[in-house]
């Protein structure tokens, strides 16, 4: 019966400040980087997963088309779109990340006035701070409770 | 590309309303969001395509069917649904299913039961007995267990309870399984479309303000908050749609985003501080208000 809902639906929500493309691509990277769909898994169609997740057709377009373009999918024509065989793809996503974060630390510094060795002091405090406030990466290395 | 419908030149004259210049295209197997005031054109624009309305000038042709000469024709594969259509109201919504059932071919009589059941429906029960929001769920289950190839439905969400909304929401994306199956409806509920429909149309005073993709018409707006001495021209530079002023704060929405616009605010004597997308909401407001194409 196709008109019942054959893929499990992405979270979609609208009160997400991100537009509804970029919450597909979060949230189909975090899949991937998690292993839930391994390379070489099949995604659902473009309309399937519309359907499922209820946004329209080309917002999932457009979502595919940026995943394609970071390297997180592949799509072969007429054969749809599968998880990328590369592993290192997830770097390259949270380096561009990272790219708009520094944008927009920038951004805030020029109202601020604040010189770029004034930004570096800070940066450098804020690194202090949050290694102390840490917690040990590995649990085997913290304190016993 | 094959079209779901197209009309070009449409004008209808009405003694205290006219809709003019009206050419619009829907490609087969998309959604198509049509956004307007009370007022604005939308039932009658519906109406020219269902043919049951004849215009006063351009051509109509839906499904490959000229309007409203191919009425007939077109009629078994288009499903209209609007609030002001009338079930029978001693009669049962079984009753009308049956009914449904004897003229179209092509009722889905599973999936007829499925919608029973996902809009939570006694097909036993007395049309007189239902609800607002049970008489609009019932009429758009008639209209989409028909499977019609073109669905036109006026204001299918207006007047329903959260909970009813969504279960028409998600009956609606059910369509988008189907390539072939095209889809109008009209809201002043932006937040509908802005989340089902592939594209957008406005329709203020009888004409189209704007018709596009709607991601690109998301991506094209922006406000911007910048903080600076003074306006220096900026309101009237031909992407600003509207600018407003509180001291030395200024707020500007924008229809046509560039990337160098921030350096030629500043430029300008405007430090920017803020750039943000818009919702759709915002951005028929201010089309509408500023009185020209987005």
């Amino acid at each position: 019966m196709h008109s019942m809902p054959v893929t499990t639906p992405l979270f979609l929500s609208t009160s997400d400040a991100r537009p509804m493309y970029q919450q597909i691509v979060d949230q189909i990277t975090a899949k991937v980087m998690a292993a839930d769909w391994l390379p070489g898994h099949a995604l659902p169609s473009i309309r399937e997963l519309a359907a499922s997740s209820r946004v329209s057709v080309i917002t999932v377009k457009r979502a595919y088309e940026d995943l394609e373009r970071a390297g997180v999918i592949e799509t072969r024509h007429g054969k749809g779109s599968v998880v990328a065989e590369r592993t290192e793809l997830p770097r390259a996503l949270l380096e561009e990340e990272l790219g708009r974060h520094l944008a927009a630390l920038l951004a805030c510094a020029a109202r601020l006035g604040l010189a770029h060795t004034e930004l570096h002091r800070l940066l450098d405090q804020a690194a202090a701070r949050d290694a102390q406030s840490r917690p040990p990466i590995n649990p085997s290395e913290g304190p016993l409770p | 590309m094959t079209a779901a419908f197209t009309l070009s030149g449409i004008a209808k004259r009405y003694p205290h309303f006219t809709l003019q210049d009206v050419s619009l295209q829907l490609p087969e197997g998309q959604i198509m969001g049509l956004v307007g005031v009370n007022g604005a054109g939308k039932t009658t624009l519906l109406r020219l395509l269902t043919g049951l309305v004849r215009a006063d000038a351009g051509a109509v042709e839906v499904l490959g069917q000229c309007m409203p000469e191919g009425q007939v024709a077109a009629k078994r594969e288009i499903g209209f649904a609007s609030e002001d259509m009338r079930l029978y109201r001693g009669q049962s919504l079984h009753w009308h299913m049956e009914l449904i059932r004897r003229i179209y071919p092509g009722w889905d009589a599973a999936y007829a039961a499925e919608l029973v059941r996902r809009f939570d429906l006694r097909p036993q029960q007395i049309v007189a007995g239902f609800s607002h929001g049970q008489r609009v769920k019932a009429l758009l289950l008639l209209c989409l267990a028909r499977r019609p190839r073109l669905l036109l439905l006026d204001e299918p969400t207006t007047g329903l309870d959260p909970v009813a909304r969504l279960e028409v929401l998600e009956a609606l994306a059910d369509v988008l399984r189907d390539e072939r199956r095209s889809v109008l409806f009209s809201s002043h509920n932006t937040q509908d479309i802005e989340q089902l429909a592939d594209s957008i149309s406005f329709l203020h005073q009888g004409r189209l303000l704007a018709s596009a993709d709607k991601e690109a018409f998301l991506d094209r707006w922006r406000r911007v908050v910048c903080q600076g001495a003074g306006m220096n021209g900026v309101a009237a530079w031909p992407e600003i749609a509207s600018a407003r002023a509180n001291g030395s704060l200024f707020e500007l929405k924008v229809r046509h985003w560039e990337a160098d616009l921030p350096a030629r605010l500043n430029a300008a004597g405007l430090a920017v501080q803020r750039v943000d997308p818009m919702a759709l909401e915002d951005i028929f407001v201010t089309t509408v208000r500023a009185g020209e194409p987005a």
